[in-house]
């Protein structure tokens, strides 16, 4: 009785495991002619992926906490305005200086307005969505910036080794730095005490503004690096890149079983969920459907997955 | 020397001063009690000596060094340990890493070490000699594992000075008694141990000296030896109020039978209860922690699924799933956790009131004011609730009234059954007499009552008959009149020497429980 209880409950945490295979192999057997298992086919999904999976560690951090960053999208189309406006005037190494900076410049204010003043951030980074967006426009007059520096497109998105895309290597490291602070170091508990219960942390000497506001810190930081390999992808700055991943990044990190609510998430799930998502905007698109079927297709999976997550009482 | 030394301390909250020119001492080597009844200041005292608030005024030396800093590192620094009551445990991380947090084991590389961590909780529980899963992730646990978690985190930091506050509730006689055992041991090694509890009868057996605190002052501080029950409740409860003793329970008319369960189960427990309870009497339910009291007072109201047997109210039977068929049956229950199931304490008094009764007093989706209005107005005076107004949120209550706003939000739906699960706990003694008194006004105007506490005084002070639970079963009905020596003139005594039965009872039934999975 008690054993089986178990495998329930493992087996609803796991869903996301469970549930990318299947709609793999789904895919696997009814897309076989379209070409979906083949190589480039598969790589393609880790480049449309990566983006997503970068700012979606981070995110997990910032959902553990109890926090939110809505901000994300736009702050990674901004990014990719600054980067190319940078490399323009100064080269590829003041471009990926301004990225940074960017990034850094977004999450402290982003931080200082939700822990200092005491704006949820939910608030918060629902306004600093159009103040990115709004400085992205303004800066790039609307337009694309292009970029001509060969060597940052390669390194940040654009280039490989051999057939393996460089975007594999940044969502790998991503991944693992992300898994690896989460479960093994003293910021990373702080982070899943100060959403698990934010009195008890504090009770427990855990200075939880600090943490928040790394964390929000951290999500613009990956924003602006996923802008920046936006721009190294398409060797441009526009403030469109990004427009709306903001949802897929979260959909990627509850999809991985991480707690809107805090307390709860594991990178390793947030990466699958990331694959996951773009494995069915992958498969949704050989099939031939239409972008208007794909929206709705794409939102009862998500829906399912994590409706089959959920623990029932 | 001193281990702890307050000297003028003084805290306001918004104007309401919490603690006024307090001076506490506490030394090495001695278990000091800490008493007083709720909003007396021992907690606002405790959080200004482990740091969670600043004092406004007065001075505070640990081992005979001034703390200056004012938070919760600097107080742990200088070796204050402090349980909080179930407060500083992550329902979302494991026991290991609850007791850790913050002081997590490292490997040689300087990362976390969960392993580690949890063999040396495992290493405390047995020094506990309790039996608590340090993977087991703490939401899961019932309340009673929870406090050994909070317990074991307090102690594991090794500290000169340990603060106990309200250790004891939810854990199991056997438990206490390894818990003071273990104090005994830190006793002697010369740690200095604050103890905070509203039951005497610990206090008695394991403090050496106290300190009692009344309305943010200090009132005395004296061996125990000094200190007989009768006096420290004189000194908590100031001259307010009269004990328990003196609550007359009347005589009882019992009417015809409100509510009768046959052969009612539950998910888990309980396992096949039958009584009957009669209109204008209060029925108890005795027993340990996990004896089913609980679970039974949840089937009866709606809130557990009963999965056998069957509940029949004026005669007829009914099928109870929800709160509000419950309520509509004229069952209401005023929930074990006050704050978490009892009331919203962000909203106002007459908002909480009418919470049970909002379709009632609509028009067409509409609240009618006046009507909320009347409704806090008759209860605020009906069970003399002391709110600085009925706009008031409820958090700014103390604990005896917040229960008494919980009590008038079931009343407000006109219940004929009262079921009533631990309506006392964490309330000073002044309002604990005052609660079961009104228990037996509601009785006497006709309701039936079904109440569980885990102080037997209470029970039998506000009870006619006591159903004694056991692993889920009833396994005694207890006439109370039956337990009373009509020998004795002495109430207060009488009322102890009935406890002193009633308590053997339950341990008899504990001695008779079937062994099973």
């Amino acid at each position: 009785m008690a054993e089986r209880a178990t495998f329930l409950a493992n087996w609803r945490q796991n869903i996301i495991y469970i549930g990318f295979v299947v709609i793999f192999v789904i895919f696997a057997l009814t897309l076989s002619d379209k070409g979906f298992l083949n190589p480039t086919n598969l790589l393609n999904i880790i480049r449309q992926t990566a983006m997503i999976a970068v700012m979606a560690v981070a995110m997990t951090f910032v959902l553990a906490s109890g926090e939110i960053d809505l901000s994300i999208g736009a702050v990674a189309g901004l990014t990719t305005v600054t980067v190319a406006l940078a490399i323009a005037v100064a080269g590829p190494f003041a471009g990926v200086l301004a990225g940074i900076a960017t990034g850094l410049a977004v999450g402290c204010f982003n931080g200082w307005l939700t822990t200092r003043i005491g704006i949820p951030s939910f608030l918060t980074t629902l306004a600093m969505m159009g103040i990115a967006k709004g400085v992205a426009m303004w800066i790039s007059a609307t337009a694309a910036v292009p970029i001509l520096s060969p060597g940052y497109s390669w390194a940040f998105g654009g280039g490989s080794i051999g057939p393996v895309p460089v975007l594999l290597f940044w969502m790998l490291v991503a991944g693992a730095l992300g898994h690896f602070v989460l479960r093994r170091t003293g910021f990373g508990r702080r982070v899943l005490a100060t959403g698990g219960g934010e009195t008890a942390a504090r009770y427990s000497g855990i200075d939880t503004a600090n943490i928040k506001f790394k964390v929000l810190v951290l999500s613009s930081s990956a924003a602006a690096i996923a802008g920046m390999l936006y721009a190294g992808r398409l060797q441009s700055g526009r403030f469109q890149l990004g427009e709306g991943d903001e949802l897929s990044v979260i959909a990627a990190a509850v999809l991985g079983g991480t707690s809107l609510f805090g307390g709860k998430g594991t990178v390793v799930g947030t990466i699958v969920g990331a694959l996951m998502i773009g494995l069915i905007n992958n498969g949704l698109i050989l099939m031939g459907l239409e972008f208007s079927q794909q929206l709705i297709a794409r939102g009862a999976i998500i829906i399912f997955a994590v409706a089959l997550s959920q623990k029932r009482a | 020397m001193t281990a702890v030394v307050m000297k003028g301390i003084s805290k306001a909250f918004g104007g309401v001063k919490a603690l006024d020119n307090v001076d506490f001492a506490v030394l090495p080597g001695e278990v000091h009690a800490l008493l007083g009844g709720n909003g007396a200041g021992k907690s606002t005292i405790l959080k200004v000596l482990n740091g969670v608030h600043r004092p406004d005024a007065g001075s505070i030396a640990v081992g005979g060094v001034a703390l200056t800093t004012h938070t919760p590192e600097a107080s742990r620094a200088a070796g204050i340990a402090m349980n909080f009551q179930e407060m500083s445990l992550i329902p979302t991380l494991s026991v290991a890493q609850n007791i850790f947090l913050t002081r997590e084991a490292r490997t040689a590389r300087g990362f976390l070490d969960d392993a580690a961590c949890e063999r040396k909780a495992a290493e405390i529980f047995a020094m506990l000699e309790v039996k608590v899963d340090p993977k087991a992730v703490v939401g899961t646990l019932g309340s009673g594992q929870k406090q050994l978690t909070e317990i074991a985190k307090a102690i594991s930091q090794s500290s000169k000075v340990l603060i106990l506050d309200e250790p004891s509730t939810a854990l199991a006689v056997s438990d206490v008694e390894r818990l003071f055992t273990f104090l005994r041991k830190l006793k002697a090694q010369g740690v200095a141990v604050i103890y905070v509890s509203h039951r005497m009868d610990e206090i008695a057996r394991i403090a050496d000296r106290a300190t009692i605190l009344r309305d943010g002052k200090h009132v005395i501080t004296a061996p125990l030896r000094d200190l007989p029950i009768d006096t420290m409740i004189e000194h908590i409860v100031g001259k307010r109020s009269k004990g328990l003793a003196d609550v007359q329970r009347g005589a009882v008319t019992r009417g015809d039978v409100l509510l009768e369960a046959r052969g009612l189960s539950g998910v888990h427990k309980p396992h096949n209860v039958s009584f009957a309870l009669h209109r204008g009497e209060v029925l108890g339910l005795a027993g340990l922690l996990g004896s089913g009291r609980s679970s039974l007072a949840r089937v009866i109201a709606g809130i557990e699924p009963a999965t056998e047997g069957e509940l029949r109210i004026r005669g007829e039977a009914v099928s109870i799933r929800t709160p509000s068929d419950a309520i509509a049956a004229g069952v209401a229950l005023v929930p074990e956790a006050r704050a978490t199931q009892g009331v919203i304490t962000a909203h106002s008094v007459a908002a909480n009131m009418v919470m049970s009764v909002l379709g009632r007093i609509s028009a067409k989706g509409v609240v009618n004011r006046a009507k909320a209005q009347e409704i806090a107005d008759d209860m605020i005076s009906r069970l003399q609730i002391k709110t600085a107004s009925r706009d008031h949120a409820v958090s700014t209550l103390s604990g005896g009234n917040q229960q008494k706003v919980v009590i008038g939000k079931c009343l407000a739906t006109d219940p004929d059954i009262l079921v009533l699960d631990e309506p006392t706990a964490g309330i000073d003694i002044g309002s604990k007499s005052e609660i079961v008194r009104l228990v037996r006004d509601l009785a006497a105007q006709g309701k039936g009552i079904v109440m569980i506490s885990s102080e037997l005084s209470e029970l039998l002070t506000a009870c006619d008959r006591i159903l004694l639970m056991a692993d889920g079963r009833a396994h005694q009905m207890i006439d109370r009149a039956t337990l009373d020596d009509p020998a004795e003139p002495d109430p207060g005594h009488r009322l102890q020497a009935a406890e002193r039965q009633l308590q053997i009872e339950i341990q008899k039934a504990l001695s008779q429980e079937t062994p099973h999975g």
